[in-house]
């Protein structure tokens, strides 16, 4: 084929790959029941696409052609005793199901079902987190273990530990029954939240945005799961924390709330935010994420309503009874003026959270102001050492020697 | 799929033996069974006697070793079970769940070895 006939069918597989894959993987799992099994059938698929579009030219509908073909390469791998395990009734069954799939067909939407199983809370926390980006994000082993700090090796051995748990345990693939849903749908929103917050900590410097990819995920639960109040809380705070990004970082350090330039944030992406959340409440079904996304709503006000959020840290203690919901509360009535009330909060803190950065950070800052100098600088220094990223150390060193007169 | 719930408590923070609290587990423990026989999941069920009586056993060089107690000694320790049938692993937990002892001790849900799995 000629080179430029090969760059377009390149381009146009790539397109796919990255619009629909999420998509695509969902529905071979439906059928296949098998993780490893779609992602490889896939894979092949997407490399006799190369050469087959190339020869003939593209498909109509390409997504159906990938469908198709991954289904049989599937299917050729279990007639070929692969997986000897499969019950000779479920290839039946895959063999029928293919033998119906037309170019042309829908290809049903089954993404709602797999995220609930890639969040199953059989699965530990960061094997929800990992498998969710790998089926749903189309992120490779690699630049999941980056985002995680993790060798790609151990990376890869959580996945496979992950997908071999889903299919020896029998977790099925299917949305929660109406009893469940509430709990069930919280452990996929904070997936997607520690999606965001990874992304959030570690900066744009990966590969992949990761709060971008969990904004794609809430859109997509939104999309699939409508009228769902948490799920619209979610991505309001998502929306809500992401309109700030372009102000959080000047000159490679990071820029406090208060003294962020509000001229960088981002108007359409706040008023959206605002409007989800608005819908979101008009629901009255009260939920954590909610909660902090109202919170959110709050610190973009100017000044920020601390009050307020004091109040909604307070609320969200009922949800989540952790000492940083506390440290939050703290900082919040800091703000709103009430600093030795923050500052016997925060002595309280001291033990459970000793290696938890911001509440080193939060010390630092407002034992500061309350003039206590040695408190203050032992905390910064504490807090450098724990700083994540070098924008955090920056503006850490930066504000310790302002209090060194 | 086959699923067996071990049931894993610390008879110390247990109801005691004649306190209202103890009938009503015992209830709770006959009503979860009768559940499971009558929605024809249950396919074994059994309570074990007290840790005390247990006896463990190991090979080692080709030496029987037998020891007194149980394999591991931690507060909590494997009292009963029940083995059910059931599509998947969400509903075994939900029978898992009808076991009073989930709210003093810890029910172990694990999928038994399929032998055949063809089906054959």
């Amino acid at each position: 084929m000629a080179a430029p006939e090969a760059i377009a069918v390149t381009k146009a597989l790539e397109a796919v790959m990255r619009n629909d894959r999420g998509r695509l993987i969902a529905a071979l799992i439906s059928r296949l029941r098998d993780f490893q099994l779609a992602e490889e059938a896939l894979q092949e698929a997407a490399i006799s696409a190369l050469s087959h579009w190339g020869r003939v030219g593209l498909p109509a509908s390409p997504q159906g052609w990938l469908l198709k073909v991954a289904l049989r390469k599937a299917i050729d791998r279990l007639r070929g005793g692969a997986r000897e395990t499969r019950k000779a009734a479920d290839l039946a069954h895959l063999v029928a199901d293919e033998a119906d799939e037309s170019e042309a067909e829908m290809i049903p939407d089954q993404r709602l079902r797999l995220i609930f199983t890639c969040c199953h809370p059989a699965l530990d926390p960061k094997s929800r987190v990992a498998l969710t980006l790998r089926t749903l994000g189309g992120l490779t082993t690699g630049e999941i273990a980056r985002a995680f700090l993790d060798a790609e090796p151990t990376m890869g051995q959580r996945l496979s530990r992950a997908k071999a748990k889903i299919s020896a345990a029998g977790i099925p693939f299917k949305v929660p029954d109406p009893e469940d849903l509430p709990d069930r749908l919280n452990s996929v929103l904070t997936v997607v939240y520690l999606i965001f917050n990874a992304g959030y900590t570690v900066g744009p410097s990966l590969d992949r945005d990761l709060c971008a990819e969990a904004i794609f995920l809430a859109r997509m639960l939104a999309l699939l799961q409508p009228a769902e109040a948490e799920v619209e809380g979610c991505l309001a705070l998502l929306l809500l924390t992401h309109a700030r990004r372009d102000a959080r970082l000047q000159r490679g350090e990071s820029v406090a709330l208060t003294d962020q330039d509000r001229a960088l944030w981002d108007g359409p992406m706040l008023a959206e935010g605002l409007a989800i959340l608005d819908a979101a409440l008009a629901r009255r079904a009260p939920g954590p994420f909610q909660i902090k996304a109202a919170i959110a709503a709050c610190q973009n006000q100017s000044p920020p309503d601390w009050p307020q959020i004091a109040a909604l840290y307070a609320g969200l203690y009922r949800y989540e009874p952790t000492p940083i919901i506390h440290l939050n509360q703290a900082v919040a009535l800091a703000e709103a003026g009430h600093l030795p009330m923050a500052l016997g909060a925060l002595q309280a803190l001291a033990e459970p959270l000793a290696d938890y950065q911001p509440y080193h950070a939060a010390c630092a800052e407002y034992f500061g102001r309350a003039g206590q100098m040695p408190a203050a600088i032992t905390a910064y220094t504490r807090a450098i050492d724990l700083a994540a990223s070098p924008a955090d150390a920056a503006f850490l060193t930066r504000r310790r020697a302002n209090l060194i007169p | 799929m086959q699923y067996m719930l071990l049931i894993y408590g610390a008879p110390e923070v247990e109801p005691q033996y004649g306190t209202p609290a103890f009938k009503e587990m015992m209830a709770g423990y006959a009503a979860a069974s009768a559940r499971m026989v009558e929605d024809g999941v249950m396919r074994s069920g059994e309570g074990l006697q007290g840790v005390e009586t247990a006896t463990s056993l190991r090979i080692r060089d080709g030496k029987v070793e037998t020891m007194d107690g149980p394999f591991a000694t931690t507060k909590e320790h494997l009292g009963g079970y029940h083995v059910i049938d059931v599509p998947n692993l969400d509903v075994a937990l939900k029978y898992a769940a009808l076991i009073p002892s989930a709210l003093y001790g810890t029910i172990e849900v694990r999928p038994l070895m399929d032998y055949n799995p063809a089906g054959n």
